[in-house]
């Protein structure tokens, strides 16, 4: 791919600086995300197992990825047994169609659908509805965002980043309640109101998966307002859109999973509905579409493969002072936050090539992640093939190019921090914060110190040996700060 | 060449090389050692609620008690008689006017205050779902420690729908405030019987 112009790219910063223009948007958000990461951090302590449960699911994927197109086989054959309809997609497009397929073989006009990221990255529902069917997303969340016309901006809290007024606003489009409403328990019942009538008369249903069992044909379900369960049952068609890294072997494998996923992404131990569907319903009929989508290229990426570990929890964005303070849009794609950052330029390198430097590699993504992916690691390498393919704007690559000269030089570095430090100390604030700097348009520069680290160092520390120093405090503090 | 044979021949193609070994899963059911003690505290954080038999009270005068505006109901246990059964009904159409809904378990799950309810108990899936309230009979021998113990249920392999419902359904999508009732049951009462 070669270079493009910068207009094609996600500017993420240029997102997120809208957004901290909304000061308390920006407040509710930070501190609610910050709310679930530390939920879930009570459920961890909570189970003593915690951390082997981490080391076997990412040993279960690891194994299942590595012998994947055997665990797809042994699906499909269980899943056909169980009389359910297996298809493959290559890509969006292709899933979209199938699904066309199926809905117009069976007459089918409306479709209810539960949450799920992959139709997500089809673009499927705009596609459906500019051929005469009718969607409605029933995850009071996803339905918000979809009356909105945004993208989920978190894959677990799609509409994290709006307040109890902008809800009220869209409902009182949607739904035709107050829009002074402030009452959430009135907006819920108010969407259940409006939901049901089109959840009992549509022509079909849609959901994702959490799961699939290769060796029981099991698709499941993890989700918490009920609206799953009735979109996959009340109608007479079930159709499930799914990753084919969604698999685990066995249903024993399973458990470890349904033990870490609501602990990682919300702090509760289960979620209200963890559903398994082996089978149509009585009279019913049911599909399960395995889409592909650029997974099976991304496993032959030595450093970027064990991103399709993933159980998209969430708790990742959660824990990132970048993600919380910026929100979802401004990644600009499917999945934001800092696995948004290592899966999007999967899709393409060039469009999201901000989204590996929207992150202070704090390496706390990495440490609550239920699956144990080198999430801040894959960060930092997304950075090199960045900056060598040249997807970086010009001020980022050419303040880069200068860092880099200096630090291959230790005396030229020493000389330029001296320099540079007393250079801040003597200038004006216009000649600090401009458009070169854009670190500085919403924060304070720190005070440049009295003296450099290398100065401190030759004055105090240089004449003694090791054993002489400071003892040996051991690994740095490991906690997470905000 | 098809969809299916392209995905699978480029993740053959595409496969990490190495050893990457399937783990033993152990089943950590000690620090669940007495399942129905434990399970009402569980259930009672997922929001969901206990409830007995007071002396001298009969079936009729428990969902009477428990559910005094309540004029539907639809059991599908021999104990309770209710207003109407399950197989009165066609369709989940003709369903939705259930206002509840009473059901025996498979089993609990004491580590999530779970109760697992599959196509064997409910005769139909969508009817759980449906009602405004659930009334679920458990018998505490059934209640088994954990979610490890619950995926090596028969069941599991054997129910084409099985649910772990735990507490009644809930969302926190608007500004984060939790509401228990959503878009499924608005009550989930659970009974040792």
């Amino acid at each position: 791919m070669s270079p493009s112009s910068d207009k094609s790219r996600v500017d993420h910063a240029g997102g997120a600086e809208l957004f901290l223009e909304r000061a308390e948007h920006l407040a509710f958000h930070d501190r609610r995300l910050w709310e679930l990461r530390e939920k879930r951090d009570q459920q961890m302590h909570g189970i003593p197992e915690f951390q082997e449960l981490r080391e076997l699911a990412s040993a279960i994927k690891e194994h299942t990825l590595a012998k994947l197109p055997e665990y797809l086989e042994m699906f499909e054959r269980n899943a056909l047994a169980n009389g359910i309809h297996v298809h493959w997609a290559q890509d969006g497009e292709e899933h979209n169609r199938i699904v066309l397929d199926i809905l117009r073989s069976r007459n089918a006009r409306t479709v209810v659908k539960s949450k799920s990221m992959v139709t997500e990255e089809c673009d499927m529902r705009p596609w459906l509805q500019a051929r005469q069917v009718e969607v409605l997303e029933t995850d009071v969340g996803e339905q918000i965002q979809q009356f909105d016309d945004e993208m989920p901006s978190h894959i677990v809290v799609p509409a994290v980043h709006k307040l109890v007024r902008d809800v009220a606003k869209t409902f009182s489009q949607a739904y035709g309640t107050d829009d002074g409403e402030r009452d959430v328990t009135q907006l819920v019942a108010a969407q259940r109101r409006g939901t049901r009538p089109v959840i009992l008369r549509a022509d079909a249903g849609m959901t994702g998966a959490n799961f699939l069992v290769a060796e029981t044909g099991a698709v499941v379900v993890c989700t918490n307002e009920g609206n799953a369960d009735l979109s996959a049952n009340v109608p007479a068609l079930h159709i499930v859109s799914t990753g084919i890294e969604k698999l685990v072997p066995r249903a024993a494998d399973l458990a470890v999973f349904i033990r870490l996923l609501s602990r990682s992404a919300l702090g509760s131990p289960i979620t209200q509905y963890t559903t398994q569907f082996r089978g149509p319903r009585d009279g019913g009929e049911m599909h399960v579409i395995l889409v592909d989508n650029g997974r099976a290229t991304r496993l032959g990426m030595v450093d970027f493969w064990r991103s399709l570990k993933c159980i998209r929890c969430g708790a990742c964005m959660n824990t990132c002072p970048v993600y919380r303070r910026s929100g979802g849009l401004s990644y600009g794609g499917v999945y934001a936050g800092p696995i948004g950052a290592i899966i999007q330029p999967t899709f393409d390198p060039d469009k999201f090539s901000a989204l590996p430097f929207a992150s202070t590699l704090n390496g706390s993504c990495t440490n609550v992640c239920p699956v144990k992916i080198d999430i801040h690691d894959q960060l930092y390498k997304w950075r090199r093939i960045i900056a060598e393919k040249h997807y970086l704007p010009f001020v980022k690559r050419e303040a880069l190019r200068m860092a880099g000269r200096l630090m291959a030089r230790p005396k030229l570095f020493r000389a330029a921090m001296k320099g540079g430090n007393a250079v801040l100390k003597g200038l004006p604030r216009f000649a600090i914060y401009n458009w070169l700097n854009p670190w500085g348009r919403h924060r304070e520069v720190p005070a440049p110190p009295v003296e450099t680290f290398h100065d401190w160092y030759l004055r105090n520390r240089k004449p003694q040996t090791r054993d002489r120093g400071q003892p040996d405090k051991g690994q740095p503090d490991q906690g997470d700060r905000r | 060449m098809s969809a299916r044979e392209a995905i699978l021949a480029a993740l053959k193609v595409n496969r990490p090389a190495g050893d990457f070994p399937l783990p033993d899963v152990p089943s950590f059911e000690e620090a669940y050692r007495e399942p129905s003690k434990l399970f009402p505290e569980r259930l009672a954080l997922m929001g969901g609620t206990m409830a007995a038999l007071q002396p001298g009270e009969d079936w009729a005068g428990l969902v009477r008690r428990l559910y005094p505006d309540v004029r539907l109901v639809c059991s599908t246990v021999p104990e309770v008689e209710g207003t109407c059964r399950i197989t009165d009904f066609a369709t989940p159409q003709e369903a939705q006017y259930v206002e509840l809904g009473i059901v025996r378990a498979a089993f609990g799950v004491a580590e999530t205050g779970s109760v697992c309810l599959t196509e064997a108990q409910l005769g139909m899936n969508a009817f759980p779902h449906l009602c405004e309230h659930l009334l679920v009979l458990l018998d505490p021998a059934q209640v088994l420690p954990n979610i490890h113990s619950a995926y090596r249920r028969p069941e599991i392999a054997r129910a084409r729908y099985a649910v772990l419902h735990s507490g009644p359904s809930a969302t926190a999508d608007i500004q984060g405030v939790m509401v228990r009732g959503a878009q499924g049951v608005r009550s989930l009462t659970v009974i040792y019987v």
